[in-house]
């Protein structure tokens, strides 16, 4: 009896162990592993997802090429980064004045099961005119992180509702779907339009 | 012997000073530029910032806050990692020194309103009460700015 209960004590432990080395490598290794710092977004034309925008049209990685692009992630139930972030670009794409028709400006929602397309457009409207919202199914959004090499996780708050950890940083590419540069998140405008502009030079030194 | 007297002197003293000074305490935050985004409905949480300085010459330590605007009104702290990704927690207590300012702004701290029980409206303003560790109370009003606003005047 003592040895029998010994030996479930031992199996337990191997199990505990065992447990603890595939979660190490599912966190450190395996696909719960943190992006690499520096890991650098594919070009547009190399990724693949399919979304609808904020009026209801597909729209793509092939949706952005042949203009620069300014695109970043967020959800709409996001008090402070995500309007912040909406609101700042609108004070950048402002100081670009009539060279902000120029670009695509994407926001891609990272909470597609509050964020449809509804309130992509509600949201949306409240800002800069040319932000677009992108929203899709979960497989799809997911499909696009993973392009950006960006991150997001849901994380369940104190009421029973939860929020969306998610990478902050705005990404620039080129007219060719090139990636050109991040701005951080909240980086004064006068760091952020000058990338800006240079995103959509490149566009001109290789597009002539 | 004598040691031992000073320090059931100080020991007995010790609580009656702490009361006094942290009732004097609250009574000395000032708090300045408050401002919050209009929300889009009631089913997304809202957001609050402004300066909360101490103007006085004690400790001050802010444990909560209260509005009847809010169900569920938090201190949140937004911080994002060196992956440049953004997560949001509670912050608890936030003890402020004499002479020192705490500032809930856009990326770092805010007044985060869950469960808002009417939607916020562009030009009005809301009560919101800071609870401070000694039962003092200071209540601002918060002006509501445009869903896009990006500070107190701007």
């Amino acid at each position: 009896m003592r040895r029998r209960s010994f030996l479930g004590y031992g199996a337990a432990a191997f199990g505990v162990i065992g447990l603890t080395l595939i979660a190490g490598w599912w966190r450190v290794d395996g696909p719960g592993a943190p992006q690499a710092v520096g890991a650098r977004p594919l070009p547009l034309t190399e990724m693949d997802f399919s979304l609808t925008d904020h009026e209801g049209r597909t729209v793509g990685p092939e949706t952005l090429i042949g203009s620069p692009t300014i695109a970043f992630f967020g959800f709409t139930h996001c008090p402070d980064v995500c309007p912040t972030t909406l609101a700042d670009i609108s004070d950048w794409l402002d100081a670009l004045g009539g060279d902000a028709e120029k670009l695509n400006v994407v926001f891609i929602t990272v909470d597609p099961e509050r964020d449809t397309v509804e309130a992509m457009a509600e949201y949306v409207d409240y800002f800069h005119p040319a932000i677009r919202g992108w929203t899709g199914t979960e497989r799809q959004i997911a499909r696009a992180v993973e392009g950006f090499r960006a991150t997001y996780e849901k994380v369940p708050t104190d009421n029973g509702d939860y929020t969306m950890n998610h990478t902050a940083s705005v990404f620039l590419f080129d007219a060719l779907g090139r990636f050109v540069t991040t701005i951080d998140y909240h980086e004064p405008r006068e760091f952020a339009v000058p990338k800006i502009r240079r995103a959509m030079n490149e566009e001109k030194a290789e597009g002539a | 012997m004598k040691s031992i007297l000073i320090a059931m002197l100080m020991a007995m003293t010790l609580p009656f000073g702490l009361a006094t000074s942290a009732r004097a305490g609250a009574g000395d935050v000032v708090v300045e530029n408050a401002w919050s985004r209009a929300s889009i409905g009631t089913s997304r949480p809202g957001a609050a910032y402004m300066d909360i300085r101490n103007a006085g010459d004690e400790n001050v330590t802010l444990t909560g806050l209260r509005t009847d605007l809010a169900g569920m009104p938090e201190i949140h702290l937004t911080s994002t990692n060196e992956q440049g990704v953004s997560s949001m927690s509670p912050v608890g207590e936030i003890a402020i020194a004499p002479g020192e300012t705490v500032a809930l702004a856009p990326g770092g701290m805010h007044a985060m309103l869950m469960q808002l029980r009417r939607p916020m409206e562009e030009g009005e303003t809301f009560p919101l009460t800071l609870l401070f560790s000694d039962g003092g109370e200071v209540t601002v009003e918060v002006p509501i700015r445009g869903i896009a606003a990006r500070g107190p005047d701007d």
